[in-house]
């Protein structure tokens, strides 16, 4: 396959970024999004020219680095997936493809595709975990959890942390991945001796880094890599509720 | 160099009990005046340093992600050991120390594998405290699995994302200690030097990944838990920026090196299909619970597999060893697809792969329990393959996936450089010459949560601690020799990019060093590393600079690194004169194929101790004593 592609390149924070166009012949299909950078990254640094970077790791979809705009949609077109699951077999040939950081100001651009996503991780410091002292606990079987409770925080805990509900929503809001963590811990007994707490102080994080709010449009919900539900807001929003009015 | 294990005295099952005691404690109130770095947020990494801050002690934790929630732990995916016994099946601390040590294929040091044992079941009490979303029964009691290796079922599991719940656990016990400024979080940097003062590790130089910034950091003692150094192999299931330059830099500081020629490849990943490929994917060993592995007995058999019938197939695992059948361990697994494959009974384009049925399962248990048990690893195959498993078998074929060998460490997890310590698979302890499956999770934990808490307050409480800063010469000379190599990657400006010569390096050690070696082959590889080493220092092309984010530059520190430890690996393969785990000579097997150990010559751990970069290493011998599971010939049939 032909592609032409179009790349966002940015020198760093500070500088002004723009699209240059690549061309790129001999993509084979079974290529994944990554490696098909990879191999025009071979390309660039042959010419002498600075390769594109870009955050990936695991490339399997769980470490949540990678987060890229493909032809406007964060992690590409296909549902479910991260950009690193993506497979060239999903375009055409002679195909123009763009490509793009995260686009939402509590993320700025660090270098091409690179954006700093610290924000999610101070949400997190603020309140997202339970206070279980190393050597504290109970036996695993003291608490019962049934079934259907269990596997519904399983939902919610599969959040990767990508920041592609964030980058979606064009209020740059980042309640999908607040819900998700506030969802799992409310669901789960041993999350309710901080439940209230918690979620005051995540949100309260969540407003101070500069997100906006969820006015319901679901985009998060379309793009999320892990198909994180919106139900999740709805529960965030029902925990904050109680919080607050106690 | 003096290797002393310092493995307490006493009963195998009070020796942990009995060390707890002995070891000094630190006043509750001077725990402050004391401070630690760990480097790697893994599941080794973000438990230590949330335990260590709780406990009072001042913590500084790096990573060369942008998160501590990114480390590779993240991608484990089948589950997490425990003898808790609850399925009633027979299971015991004692058994899970069997099995591993008999896994480990008697390589392991029974001390440190009863520890692992006695502590498992407090590690799912902790997790489940935190909030982690094991997989339970209708009852609401936890479910579990089998792994391979065991008889019994005492994996714990959350849908095929274990590794990522448990380190979601630890990950959020590290974030509440920084939020309350317990512990000081470094993302987005890189260790390039350990800092050795008075024989002591007492700090280490780091370059910030954004501004390229070369910082220095002090401290009382300095935890590795930087994972494997799988990606030696180019190709593996590890992360991309899995690395192991921290652990090679402390080698080189005087850290011994245990066992670096015990790598695991794993029977379960999906195959290469080109070129391009850059890194592997794991299919989890927990699909060998359901799935069946088999290849056509005609080598031409061309069929599409679901019109081969049940006379037509080879499920040789199962006839090979009826009573583990496809729960082998990784390591027999492994060899026995190579070896079909070999025969020319290989299945797909490459004919370098073996089928992963779950007919027989989907048909037995209906769609929707596999889809509970294993979805979202069937849609990780999908979208990789184009292909639906739930339809048509998977291809799955052997990869490079974890690495038993590590920093050599004694009883306290203690290196050869006092106040270095070295956790998780970063370290050679536990796991022999071959890993169980859901034991590294199981490992990284323990040596976090529940080893090093008390092993560095007796290191601390012994005293003999000097006052130092980072204005002392060592700091100086860390940061000119970091500082120099960095200069000089770039400088040198050739033809070759880095992934030229990470590829290069890759296929040699695959090659030679990889499921099946002979000493001719490992001679060659020491040859040719040798050569492709010094084309790499004259003709790589690093561009750009330090003074930015610089990727090339990142990875060019860490090729330069496995060039050296690719070395070591096929060194160590080739002293050692015997199969056992996963290190299969060709020289040395039985007549059915199996490897053939030696214990009256090759029970030792070989620690081998850097001697400059003109100089051959020296290998230490620690040998290996079984009081309690006399070594046998390891037999799953």
């Amino acid at each position: 396959m032909k592609l032409t592609l179009k790349v966002w390149r940015q020198k760093d924070a500070k500088s002004k970024g723009d699209f240059k166009t690549y061309e790129l012949s001999d993509v084979s299909p079974d290529m994944s999004f990554l490696e098909m950078i990879d191999i025009l990254n071979e390309k660039l640094i042959d010419s002498k020219e600075d390769p594109i970077a870009f955050d990936h790791d695991c490339r399997e979809g769980i470490c949540g680095s990678c987060g890229l705009y493909v032809n406007g949609r964060a992690h590409g077109l296909k549902r479910g997936i991260t950009v690193c699951q993506l497979h060239m077999r999903s375009f055409n040939d002679g195909e123009t493809v763009w490509i793009e950081p995260w686009r939402a100001k509590p993320f700025p651009v660090l270098k091409d595709l690179i954006v700093d996503r610290s924000p999610l991780d101070r949400i997190m410091q603020a309140g997202g975990f339970i206070s279980a002292r190393t050597g504290s606990a109970p036996d695993a079987h003291a608490v019962l959890i049934d079934h259907d409770t269990a596997e519904l925080a399983m939902d919610a805990a599969a959040c990767i942390g990508c920041g592609a509900c964030v980058a979606a929503c064009k209020n740059a809001s980042a309640m999908l991945f607040v819900s998700a963590k506030v969802s799992q811990f409310a669901l789960l007994p041993q999350g309710h001796p901080e439940r209230e707490s918690r979620v005051l102080a995540m949100v309260a994080q969540m407003d101070k880094e500069g997100f906006g709010s969820c006015t319901n449009t679901g985009a998060c919900e379309a793009e999320c890599p892990k198909s994180i539900s919106i139900t999740n807001i709805a529960r965030l929003n029902r925990e904050y509720l109680k919080a607050v009015i106690k | 160099m003096k290797l002393d294990s310092k493995i307490p005295d006493g009963h195998i099952s009070e020796k942990w009990y009995k060390h707890r005691f002995q070891l000094k404690l630190v006043n509750p109130a001077n725990k402050r005046k004391y401070s630690a770095i760990v480097v790697g947020t893994g599941l080794a990494g973000a438990s230590a340093a949330a335990s260590l801050a709780e406990l009072g002690y001042n913590v500084s934790a790096f990573c060369y992600q942008d998160s501590a929630r990114r480390a590779h732990s993240i991608a484990a995916q089948g589950g997490i050991n425990a003898a808790k016994n609850y399925q009633n099946d027979g299971d015991s601390v004692y058994r899970l120390f069997y099995d591993t040590v008999k896994g480990g294929d008697y390589r392991a040091r029974e001390a440190n594998v009863h520890r692992l044992a006695e502590v498992s079941g407090n590690i799912i009490d902790q997790c489940v405290a935190q909030g982690v979303p094991f997989a339970r029964e209708y009852s609401g009691y936890l479910d579990n699995r089998s792994f391979g290796g065991a008889q019994v079922s005492r994996t714990f599991y959350a849908r095929g994302q274990t590794g990522q719940q448990l380190l979601l656990g630890a990950y959020s016990s590290l974030s509440k200690q920084i939020g309350l400024g317990n512990v000081k979080m470094f993302t987005r940097h890189e260790m390039v030097e350990l800092v050795v003062i008075n024989g002591r590790a007492r700090g280490i130089i780091a370059r910030d990944m954004v501004s390229g910034k070369i910082e220095r950091y002090v401290a009382d003692a300095v935890l590795l838990c930087t994972g494997g150094y799988g990606n030696v192999y180019y190709l593996s299931t590890n992360a991309k920026g899995s690395n192991a330059t921290a652990i090679w830099r402390a080698y080189r500081k005087g850290a011994a090196f245990g066992n670096p020629c015990y790598v695991q490849i794993h029977p379960t990943c999906i195959p290469v299909s080109g070129d391009h490929q850059s890194k592997l994917t794991l299919m989890s060993e927990s699909l060998r619970n359901d799935g069946k592995v088999w290849v056509p007995k005609r080598g031409d058999d061309t069929r599409n597999p679901s019109d081969i019938p049940e006379a037509d197939r080879d499920y040789f695992l199962e006839r090979k060893y009826p009573s583990f059948g496809n729960l082998v361990p990784r390591d027999v697994a492994s060899r026995n697809s190579k070896q079909v494959c070999d025969e020319g009974k290989g299945v797909g384009g490459s004919k370098l792969a073996v089928y992963l049925d779950f007919r027989d399962a989907i048909s037995r248990l209906g769609k929707p329990k596999i889809e509970e048990r294993y979805g979202n690893l069937f849609q990780m195959y999908e979208q990789i393959t184009a292909e639906d498993p739930y339809k048509t078998p998977m291809r799955i074929y052997p990869a490079v996936h974890y690495t038993m060998g590590g920093l050599w460490v004694d009883y306290n997890l203690m290196s050869t450089i006092p106040g270095l310590f070295v956790l998780g698979e970063a370290n050679f302890s536990d796991h022999g010459a071959n890993r169980l499956g859901a034991s590294a999770l199981m490992q990284g934990l323990a040596d976090g949560y529940f080893v090093i808490p008390y092993t560095l307050g007796g290191y601390f409480a012994e005293g003999g601690l000097d006052k130092v800063t980072t204005e002392h010469e060592a700091f100086q000379a860390a940061e000119n020799e970091a500082k120099g190599r960095l200069d000089r990657l770039l400088s040198i400006n050739g033809t070759k990019s880095v992934d030229y010569y990470h590829k290069a390096l890759g296929k040699i050690m695959w090659d030679n060093v990889g499921m099946s070696r002979n000493a001719k082959g490992l001679e060659e590889a020491i040859k040719k590393i040798k050569e492709i080493r010094e084309e790499f220092w004259q003709n790589v092309r690093v561009l750009g600079a330090n003074e930015e984010i610089n990727q090339s530059l990142e990875k060019a520190g860490r090729v330069a690194d496995y060039m050296e430890l690719g070395e070591l690996v096929a060194k160590d393969a080739l002293q050692r004169n015997e199969s056992c785990g996963g290190h299969f000579r060709e020289e040395y097997q039985t007549e059915e194929n199996e490897a053939r150990r030696d214990d009256e010559n090759f029970s030792y751990v070989a620690a081998w101790e850097y001697k400059g970069d003109d100089a051959e290493p020296v290998m230490h011998k620690e040998p290996l004593q079984f009081e309690y599971v006399k070594p046998s010939q390891r037999s799953y049939k």
